[in-house]
This record gives C-alpha cells, structure tokens and sequence, in this order.
C-alpha cells in the first residue's frame, strides 16, 4: 500500500488556524485575567493570519478549483470569498464584544477558543466537498456554539437557550445525516462532486432520492433558521448574551449558505425541480412569518431574529430562482445574488447587534426596544448610524440592503416568477414597519435612559465604519456585486 | 466634451451643503442657517444656467451625463432634462431657498438636522427630476422618504408619529411594485434601465395593462388620486411647515411627473384603455374632494385637500391626450408649487404667532396684519384660478382641453372654479376678515422683513406667471408634442 501526503496548500488556513487555536487554548491556560488581551490580540492576530494564507491560497491556485484529500475538501472562489468575510465578520464580532463581556466577567480564554472552532467549522463547511467533511465542519460549528451560548453559566435564560439549541440542533443534524445516508444508497457515493455525476448519469432510484432531499433540505433549513424550523432563534437569540448572539447571527450565515450551495447547487442540481418547490414554501413561510411576528416584539434581540428569520427567506428566493425548466442561464445571477445578500445581511447584522452593545453598560443590558429612545439626543452620531443599518434591513436605498433586495428580484423576474417577487416585496413592505419603529424611538421620542455613551475607541471607529460601509455600499454597489457574481460564475 | 455639468452641480451641491451643516452643533444654529441659505442660495444659481441655455427647440434630451454606476446591472447614472423635468428643477431649488428662509426662526430645536433634511432633499429631488436611468430613478425616489420621514415625525405636530409612519408605509407600498415593475421592464428589454430605451419597447396589452397598475399604485399614491390621499391630509397637518411646503411644492408632483415620464409613454395603449378609469378618479378628486374641503375647520387640512383637488386636475389633464390637457396640466403643476407652498407658508406664519390651525380661532386678522392679509389675499385668489394669477392659466388649458374631448368631462372639471372659489375665498374671509375675533389676534404683529420677502418673492411668481406664462409654456412646448407622438403610436 503506498501512502501519497495529500496536497496541503488548499487546507492552509484551516490547518494554521487550528494550530493558532491549541497555542491559544494553552498560552491563555498560564494568563492572568489582566492579561486577557494577550489572546484577543493573539485571536486577532490568528484572522489575519488566515486572511494572509486564504488570499495567498487563491493567488496560488490562481482562482482555479483544486481538490485535495481524496476530493472531500475543495478551494474555489466561492470559498475563498466567503472565508474572507467570515473572517472579517468574526474579527468584528471580537471588537464588539470586547468591553460588553469585560463588564460581564465573562472576557475568559474559552470565548476566544471557542470562537475560533467555531469558525474553524464554518472554514470547513465552506470547503467540503464531501457529505462527511461537509458534516463535521458543522458539528464541530454547532458543538462550539451550543457551548459559547451557555457562556454565562450562571444565567437561567442563557442556559435554557443552550439547551434548547443543543435539543433541536441535535436533530436537525439527525434529518441531515438521514437525508445523506439515503442519498448514499441511491447513488452509492458520499461524494458531491460523485453525486452529480451519479444522479445525471446513473439514472438512481428516485423515490429514495427525494426522499433524502426532503431530509437534507430539512435539515439545512433549520441550521439557516428559516420557517418552520426557525423555532431556535428567537430563544437562542434572547437567551444568548449578546456578543454570543452577535456571532450566531453573523458568520454562521455565510457557512449556511455555503452549505446550501455545496448540498443543492453543486450536487443536487439535477434535482433542482423538487427542491425549488420545497424553497418556495420556506421562503415565503418565513418571510411571513419573520415579519410578522416581529411586529410583535419588544425585545430587540427578539425582533432581530424574526428579522433574520424573513431575511434568510429572502435569500432563498436567491437560490430557487436559478434554473428555469432545466436551464441554467439565469444560475450565475441567481446564486450570486444569494451570496450578495447573505454578505450584506450579514453586515448590517453585525452592525444593529453592535449597536445593542454600545449601548449596554456594566449591570445593564439594552435590549428593549425603549432603551433606543432618544438615541438621537443621546448621541445623534450613533443614532445616524443605526438610522442607516434600519434603512438597510428594510431596503430602502441608498443603502446597500435595497441592491440585495434588488439582485434578489431580478433572477425572479427573469425567471418567470413575478408573483413570488410580488409576494417578497410586499412582506418586505410589513417589514420596514417595525425597522421605521426603530428610527421613530430613536429620532421621534425622548430619552429615557439619559447614561452618557462611551463607547472604546476601536468600538466606536469599527461600528462608525461598519453603520458607514452600509451607506458606501449602497451608493457604490459594484465591487462587491462583481466580486460575487465573479466566485459564482466560477463555480 | 467638457460642458459644466449643471444637473449633477444642481443635485449635488445641496446634498453637500446639507452633509456640512449636519456636523454643526446646534450651539452654531445661526451659523447653520447661514451655511443653510448659502447652499440653498448656490443651489438654485447652479440650476439657472439649466434654463438660460435650454435650446426650446428639441425635445430631445439636454445638458445629459453619463457615466457606468453599476455595470454588472447595466445601470447607469445618466442625467438630462427635457422641457418637462427642467421646470421642476428649477421649481424644487427655488422653493428650497424659501423654505430655509421661512424656517429661520421657527424652528427652534435641532436646527442643524432640520436644515441638513431640506437641502438634502431638495439635491434628492433634483436627483428624481434629472435621472434618466430607471434605478438611479428609484433610488432617489425612494430616498427623498427618509428625510421626509424624519421632517415630519422629528418637527411635527402632536399626532406626528401616525403620519410619519403613513407617509412612509403608504409610499413604499407604491414604490415597491414599481420596482417589480422596473425588474420586468430591464428583463424585457434585454438587461437595461434606461427610461429613453423604454420608451421604445414594444409590449403587448396584458403586460401594459399590469405595469400600468404597477405604476399606478406608485404615483397614484405620490399624486395623491383619489382614493388613495388619505395620508396626505395627516401629513401636511402634522409636518412643520416647511415640510407641508415641499410636501405639496415639488413631492406630490414627483407622482404626477411619473405618469409622464413612465406610464404615458411606455404604455400608450393601456394609457389609453385606462383612460376612463383615470378620468373618473380625477373627476372625483376635483368634485368630491373639493366639496370635502369646504367642510373642514383646519387651516392646513383645508389646503391639503385643494391640493388633492389641484392634483386631480393635474391627472385629468395628462389623460385626456391633447396638448391643451397635458400642457395646461404642467403649468397646474407648476401653479399648485407656488401657490401651494405660498398658502402652507401663510398658515405657518399665522401658526408661529397663535399656535393654532383652527379656523374658528382666528377673525379679523387683516385689522392687525394688513401687509400679511394682502399678500394672502393672492394666493387665495391664486388658488381659486383668478384670472392673471398662475392658478387661471393651467386650470383654463385644462378645462379647454377637456371640452374638446367631452362636453361633460369639460362642465364636470370647470366646478373646481366655484368650489375652490368656495372654500378658499370661505376660509379666508372667517380668518382674514371681520371684526378682531379674540384678544390674541388682536396682539397679533405684522409679517417682518425676512417674511415678506418670503411672501412677496412667491407673490412674484404667481403674478409673473399669470400675466405673462410663454416662457413657462415655449420651454415645455416640444418636449410635450414628443410626449403626445409617443402617446399616439400603438406599441402592440
């Protein structure tokens, strides 16, 4: 038997990462609690570092697809884009995050440790190319946040969420195993890559098929929150404390979509006709039912997640909207709108869940939508800011959320699906009602918490920059539309 | 070529300005108003060139600009005006001079903030009426709501949160399915947004018939038709005044100038199947809703649906498809800005002394106020279509064209001369006239300098236009006969 090392320049990133995180894990071991910035700047430093490889990954690779270990982990485009803002993302999330768990006492080694395994998880998932990578990288996701949830183990809501996330994620990872096993018996493969072949050529058992797909499809809608699997969220988003909450919102997003790219696009596409049926359902369902319901909240993390719940829907019409009766012109612009919005949603995420911890202090949590009254004789800078996040959640231009609504509608449209894009714009319609109530308490009211805000330099120039991005963005919209429409055609 | 390019100057200058005032404190509020009216000042210099070197000889586009935005949906951020679009530029900086001005005292609170909103809006206004791209369109379109939004729920009235909220869900509502609409249009015509390019393209009658509604339901909302104005009454109440001005100014013509830049002439023939229903809806906006407005008690509601009513003149004009309808109804629109924005400016200088809008609160104010109470006077008669006013010219072209298309739409559309006469010339007798009603208004002072001249400059325009419209109506004239050739050719 002879052993050939696999080609390791793919897995570069991964594989410094996960170096980086055991030297984490055990500096962080021998440092006191006034020297824990040590490990936030080590976990910052790590980023970079992974941000340095993955573009040099691509430099190398020269853009191409290349496989390694026996074709189960693949470095495309796709990946690398999607990497590098799961970076960025994770890499805000810890400024963020710094002073609110400072305050908390929860500012501990495990946060980075788990953080990082975290997105060591996403970094696979992204990359599988195989059901078995494909599933590690989300448990080992999964298991790091079910953990960084029940963070604040002294709080009953914290924990109460874990294990609501733990209970229900465990099964949907149960409905996404079963669906492969049986997508394994139809085609004899685990491969994805194999699969396509295996479906387009090998003519399988259909109705074994389906039946994995419903499975698969299943258990991908609930790892992205969309109804009726959106249960978790808004539990885990309340529950969670809100840098935890941040994260979850945040990167997790990009690998989910991956995950959907990689299962559906890249080795189900033949399949494409039953599972854009399935989309249609989870997407309007959710968009009816995120919206809806978070006209009805009055805890801002809670009305967060419903809004992610109808944002997540939004995206899936990205993704259904791709091959029309077996053609597959319209499938560049479809998915790559889908990873616009996912990219941008994510974005302006990161921006309102750090908003919420600006204006948390030590011994209070601002998670009411009445702690934001006043905001703007507060502090009329940070008002504007969050101004422009709400705008964008809602899609009213110039912000950059409306261009993601817009590269959403138009593969719809092109594809023949006009009332799907009708029904999309008049949910989105209910859905600037509770982001203009935002800006009403913000800018209509006054103040009941009169606090100064004083937010740490980094905070408040990252958060100004990240509420700014969301405004250039949209009034320059190109680059990143290009650069998503350019990892998708790649693909 | 390296011509000065005067619509982007004109849109970007006041957004600019508005940028810098916004770093103001207000401890610097006579400053910010200073900053204010001197970008506000600039803005209508940089658009005055855009009609002191209009050529009124083509009906092509002018002073166009061109440059790739979004390539990757071939959008563009193209700009030009024809002799439609010029008008409301130059209207739109104009008013905004008078607004700054009309709010110098006024406001009091968050000055900054309220000024950088007026002159942002007015470049985004500006921004409406130059685009030639559909989404450059829509984005300036869409975002003239959120200082709007703010305009109205930061210096409102007391009910001013429901409005805002109306305002904003009403127009969205509208604006969304134009989106849909315009998806449809650039998939259509083969990935462009080009609004001159849709112009051209060729659509069958049930896709006319459904962009038709599309549209509808964007610039209906915006016009307002009836029955569909319900937020504007609510708003203009609750805005300051400032806001009800450019509200009823330039915003509500934003609908009326999307049915002649999107409906009419892309969709010829459902323009012309839909015309009856179109018709009917103004009639009754120019019927019903001026016998509404006889009835009401508030000041700024009272104006609000003359302006529904002037609005439905508006539409009838443009679908009654004769140069007589579509011209007079432009000169309506621009009429209703000055006359409108005069009355909103009336109320408010009435308001800032007696902090009421109640007819019945006021009487005799002509005894305390004369200066005030003459120049109101105008603007009343204005409003009622006073021959030599700018009020009579539009209204006069409309009814002539609608007489020349039916007797009855022509009988039905000529009773806006007595009710508006009505309600009007009403109002203003309870609250100019008569004995001094109470002890405030007897204490009441005279308008001062910065609001006459406020007054008189608008005085100015309705006078000016009514004695003496040619140079409204030669700028306008080939751009309409355009619109009217579209309009003809069938597009099946």
């Amino acid at each position: 038997m002879n052993f050939t090392m696999p080609n390791l320049l793919p897995a570069y990133p991964e594989i410094f990462l996960l170096i980086m995180v055991s030297v984490i894990l055990v500096v962080d071991l021998f440092l006191p609690q006034r020297l824990r910035d040590l490990s936030y700047a080590l976990s910052q430093l790590t980023l970079f570092g992974c941000a340095l490889l993955t573009l040099d990954v691509s430099f190398l690779t020269e853009g191409q697809i290349t496989h390694t270990f026996s074709n189960m982990f693949v470095a495309d485009l796709m990946g690398h884009a999607l990497k590098l803002a799961a970076y960025i993302a994770v890499s805000t999330a810890l400024v963020y995050s710094r002073a609110y768990l400072a305050d908390r006492g929860l500012w501990k080694g495990e946060f980075f440790a788990l953080l990082l395994f975290a997105l060591m998880g996403m970094m696979v998932m992204i990359s599988a190319n195989h059901f078995l990578t494909l599933y590690l990288g989300l448990e080992l996701l999964s298991l790091s946040l079910y953990a960084l949830v029940a963070l604040n183990r002294d709080s009953a809501l914290s924990t109460e969420a874990a294990m609501k996330y733990f209970v229900l994620g465990a099964l949907a990872s149960g409905l996404l195993l079963y669906g492969m096993s049986m997508i394994y018996g139809a085609t004899g493969t685990l491969d994805i890559s194999q699969v396509a072949k295996a479906i387009a050529t090998a003519n399988p058992n259909k109705t074994v098929l389906t039946f994995g797909l419903v499975f698969l499809v299943s258990g991908m809608a609930f790892k992205l929150g969309v109804a009726p699997f959106h249960m978790w969220i808004p539990d885990v988003y309340h529950g969670a404390p809100t840098a935890v909450t941040l994260v979850i919102g945040s990167a997790p997003k990009l690998a989910a979509f991956a995950m959907a790219m990689r299962l559906l696009v890249n080795g189900l596409l033949d399949l494409a006709v039953d599972w854009q049926q399935m989309l249609v359902i989870l997407s309007v369902l959710s968009m009816a039912v995120g919206n809806l319901a978070a006209i009805a909240q009055t805890n801002i993390k809670r009305m967060l997640a419903y809004s992610t719940i109808s944002h997540m829907g939004f995206m899936l019409l990205g993704l259904l909207a791709g091959v029309v009766n077996g053609n597959w012109l319209n499938a560049a612009d479809a998915y790559s709108a889908a990873m616009f919005y996912v990219v941008v949603y994510v974005l302006t995420t990161l921006g309102s869940f750090g908003m919420v911890m600006l204006l948390s202090r030590a011994g209070f949590e601002a998670e009411n939508l009445d702690d934001f009254k006043g905001l703007n004789a507060r502090s009329p800078w940070y008002a504007f800011i969050m101004l422009l996040l709400m705008f964008s959640l809602a899609g009213v231009p110039p912000t950059v959320g409306f261009y993601a609504k817009l590269s959403v509608l138009q593969p719809l449209l092109a594809a023949d699906m006009t009332w799907l894009a009708v029904v999309a714009v008049l949910f989105s319609l209910i859905g600037a009602f509770y982001y203009l109530r935002i800006v009403k308490l913000m800018y209509f009211d006054e103040p009941i918490d009169t606090a100064p805000i004083e937010p740490s330099l980094d905070m408040s120039v990252l958060i100004s920059a990240n509420g700014l991005a969301v405004l250039a963005l949209g009034i320059l919209p190109q680059s990143l539309m290009a650069l998503c429409y350019f990892s998708i055609k790649s693909l | 070529m390296t011509s000065t390019p005067w619509l982007s100057l004109s849109i970007w200058i006041p957004i600019l300005f508005g940028l810098v005032v916004l770093a103001f404190s207000d401890r610097h509020a006579a400053q910010v108003r200073q900053m204010a009216l001197l970008g506000a000042v600039l803005g209508l210099a940089v658009s005055l060139p855009l009609y002191s070197g209009f050529n009124t000889q083509t009906s092509a586009m002018q002073f166009s600009e061109f440059s790739s935005w979004i390539p990757r949906f071939n959008i563009n951020y193209h700009l030009g005006v024809d002799g439609i679009s010029v008008l409301f530029i130059l209207l739109n900086s104009f008013i905004t001079v008078l607004v700054v001005l009309a709010g110098w005292e006024s406001i009091k609170q968050r000055v900054a903030q309220y000024m950088a909103a007026f002159l942002i809006m007015s470049g985004l206004l500006n921004g409406v009426f130059a685009a030639l791209d559909a989404m450059l369109f829509y984005v300036f379109f869409e975002a003239t709501l959120i200082p709007m939004y703010l305009v109205i729920g930061v210096w409102g009235g007391p009910n001013r949160v429901y409005a805002a909220v109306k305002f904003f869900l009403y127009t969205l509502l509208g604006s969304l399915l134009m989106l849909v609409a315009f998806l449809y249009l650039y998939d259509k015509s083969g990935g462009s947004f080009s609004i001159l390019d849709w112009h051209k393209l060729p659509l069958a009658m049930t896709p006319q018939i459904l962009l038709f509604a599309a549209f509808f339901l964007a610039f209906a909302v915006k016009v307002p038709m009836w029955p569909v104005h319900t937020w504007l009454p609510d708003a203009h109440v609750e805005a300051p005044t400032g806001g009800s001005a450019v509200l009823a100014a330039i915003l509500l013509k934003l609908g009326a100038y999307g049915f002649i830049r999107f409906s009419l002439p892309m969709l010829p023939d459902a323009s012309h199947a839909l015309a009856g229903f179109m018709i009917t809806l103004s009639l009754i906006a120019v019927v019903y809703i001026g016998l509404v407005a006889i009835a009401q008690t508030d000041m700024k509601k009272l104006i609000a649906y003359s302006s529904v009513a002037h609005m439905g003149f508006v539409t009838l004009g443009f679908f009654i498809f004769n140069a007589y309808g579509v011209e007079g109804a432009l000169v309506q629109m621009i009429s209703h800005g000055f006359v409108s924005a005069a009355l909103f400016l009336c109320v408010g200088v009435m308001y800032d002394r007696m902090h009421s809008r109640n007819i019945a609160d006021y009487g005799g104010v002509v005894n305390t106020m004369p200066k005030f109470a003459s120049l109101m006077m105008l603007f009343a008669m204005a409003n009622c279509g006073l021959p030599a006013t700018s009020g009579f010219v539009g209204e006069f072209m409309v009814i002539m064209g609608a007489l020349k298309h039916n007797f009855w739409i022509g009988f039905l559309a000529a009773t806006t001369l007595v009710f508006g006469a009505a309600y009007t010339l009403w109002m203003y007798k309870r609250v100019i006239f008569g004995a001094v009603a109470n002890d405030h208004v007897a204490a009441l002072k005279d308008i001062g300098a910065r609001e006459f001249l406020v007054l008189s400059l608008l005085a100015l325009a309705v006078l000016g236009m009514g004695v003496y419209p040619l140079p409204f109506t030669e700028v306008m004239h080939a751009s309409v006969n355009e619109l009217l050739k579209h309009l003809a050719a069938s597009k099946l």
